[in-house]
């Protein structure tokens, strides 16, 4: 297996996906094989934060008290500048198809990835 | 072959008191008595799931309570696509001989049983463990993310988005076993309380309590024949993270095989019985369906062309939208609707012709598609 990067599932400030040495896939849900064409030991990767959105969703109905304290806040999925797809949370405004870079906030109890719009 | 034999539906609503296998059982006596079968005559039983009540065994813990000991039974699940799913495995297994008669069956006291809160958590696990769920996202988030994207692509608005909801209240008003009756504007539905935007509470299902239940079998065992002429799957996909474009989601796949294992046109279809958890989950699968252009599904509702008496009739008894939906049994209602049209036995509800049917199930968020074709044969 190839080193593991601390990504913010794990509490770190980064976005961290996977790139296939055999076919050149890359996949955000982390695996030890590729996807696409099962090669083994895909190589992780730190991305640049640079993003387009590609859908919105504000939440203003939330499930548990910790989301609730929230509300509304905006999931968004965006198209990440080295071509994988993640949900995070984003500006409540933005709109499909704006620029945006991530950062990050803290969201009931751990650190989530935040878009905001690039000025 | 196989013939849908026999149909069972509960009211859906509160069932206050109602355990799960008591909604299951409900509607499972209603289906054998509706096949002019006896329970001993049933040697095959196809179940869903219920959250309220999860079990390893659920279709063994039914038999054992409903009293049958098949020589066939599992729980089949597949979200929303669960029961029609489960009709078309039933379908095979009649029509290979594993069983005579197969009982389908759901039920779910979803809104007594447990908080709504609860509900909605139960069902927002659906999304991937860690890169989903840790957001905090809901079940109309998700499927309001796909209609903000739906709506960017084709221009369709929230107001359109609106009018499946007030003709998804149409149709539950004539329909006594439905959880709202009360009918609804596309102002109503704009001023409802936001939930997921773009979605809002109208444009969202209710969670109910209900039962339903089918029989399907190697022959009729009446004088009606409803068969089962084809059905077909596709599955991309299970979180909305790893979907595919919106261009190729599976319900065109689905559809596509359907059309192939039956040789049934969408214009040879009459009736429509379409899967409906949110208003863009039904706009969307209309148009992926062929049952109207892209972007154009609305302008067909206000033409009336999906109401009663319109070219083609669309869950007469108001879907899950306002007949409700009890999880595994909420999409069986529309099946069960179907089954009295084409038997010319919904009463007020009555279309003048659903010969040929088109079922579409989905569950996940647009994750697994059932399509499936019903004719009725005498």
């Amino acid at each position: 297996m190839t080193d593991k990067l601390a990504d913010w599932t794990k509490g770190a400030e980064a976005i961290v996906y996977q790139s296939c040495g055999s076919c050149g896939n890359v996949q955000y849900f982390h695996r030890s094989f590729c996807a696409i064409c099962g090669a083994p030991d895909p190589v992780e990767k730190r991305a640049s934060g640079a993003a387009t959105v590609y859908a919105t969703s504000l939440v203003c109905r939330a499930a548990t008290p910790e989301t609730r304290a929230h509300v509304p806040y905006n999931i968004v999925l965006v198209d990440a500048a080295e071509g994988f797809r993640m949900m995070a949370h984003g500006d409540n405004d933005l709109a499909i198809g704006d620029k945006v870079i991530a950062s990050y906030r803290p969201f009931a109890g751990r650190l989530v990835p935040y878009f905001e719009r690039i000025k | 072959m196989s013939f849908i034999t026999g149909v069972g539906l509960t009211s859906y609503g509160k069932h206050e008191g109602s355990s799960s296998l008591d909604l299951m059982s409900k509607a499972a006596e209603l289906a054998i008595a509706d096949a002019a079968l006896k329970r001993s005559e049933i040697d095959g039983i196809l179940c869903g799931y219920s959250t309220v009540s999860p079990h390893i065994m659920l279709a063994t813990v039914f038999a054992e309570h409903f009293g049958i000991q098949p020589s066939y039974a599992h729980a089949v699940q597949v979200g929303g696509a669960t029961g029609l799913a489960m009709t078309m495995l039933a379908h095979h297994l009649v029509d290979a001989g594993v069983a005579q008669h197969v009982l389908v069956v759901g039920g779910e006291n979803r809104l007594t049983g447990q908080s709504r809160d609860a509900s909605i958590q139960a069902l927002a696990q659906v999304g991937h463990p860690d890169y989903e769920v840790t957001l905090g996202p809901t079940i109309p988030a998700y499927y309001g993310l796909v209609a903000s994207r739906y709506m960017h692509e084709y221009g369709v608005t929230q107001q359109d988005l609106a009018e499946f909801a007030v003709l998804m209240r149409a149709h539950a008003a004539t329909h006594p076993g439905a959880q709202f009756h009360e009918p609804i504007t596309v102002a109503d539905v704009m001023a409802s309380k936001p939930v997921a935007m773009p979605l809002k509470l109208l444009d969202c299902c209710p969670v109910s309590d209900g039962g339903a239940a089918f029989v399907v079998s190697r022959e009729p065992t009446g004088p009606a024949g409803i068969r089962v002429r084809g059905a077909a799957q596709a599955h991309t996909h299970q979180h909305v993270t790893a979907a595919p474009a919106l261009s190729e989601l599976g319900a065109e796949i689905a559809i596509a095989k359907a059309k192939a294992a039956s040789g049934v046109a969408i214009s040879d279809v009459r009736y429509a019985a379409v899967y409906d958890s949110f208003t863009i989950t039904l706009a969307m699968l209309l148009e992926d369906l062929g049952l109207a252009g892209r972007g154009e599904a609305a302008a067909r509702v206000r033409a009336g062309y999906f109401g009663r008496d319109g070219a083609m009739p669309l869950n007469t008894h108001g879907g899950l939208l306002s007949y409700g939906h009890c999880g595994v049994g909420g999409a069986m209602a529309h099946l069960v609707e179907t089954h009295l049209q084409m038997t010319e036995r919904a009463g007020p509800r009555q279309v003048r012709d659903a010969s040929v049917a088109l079922l579409h199930g989905d569950g996940g968020v647009l994750s697994s598609h059932v399509s499936m074709f019903l004719e009725r044969v005498r």
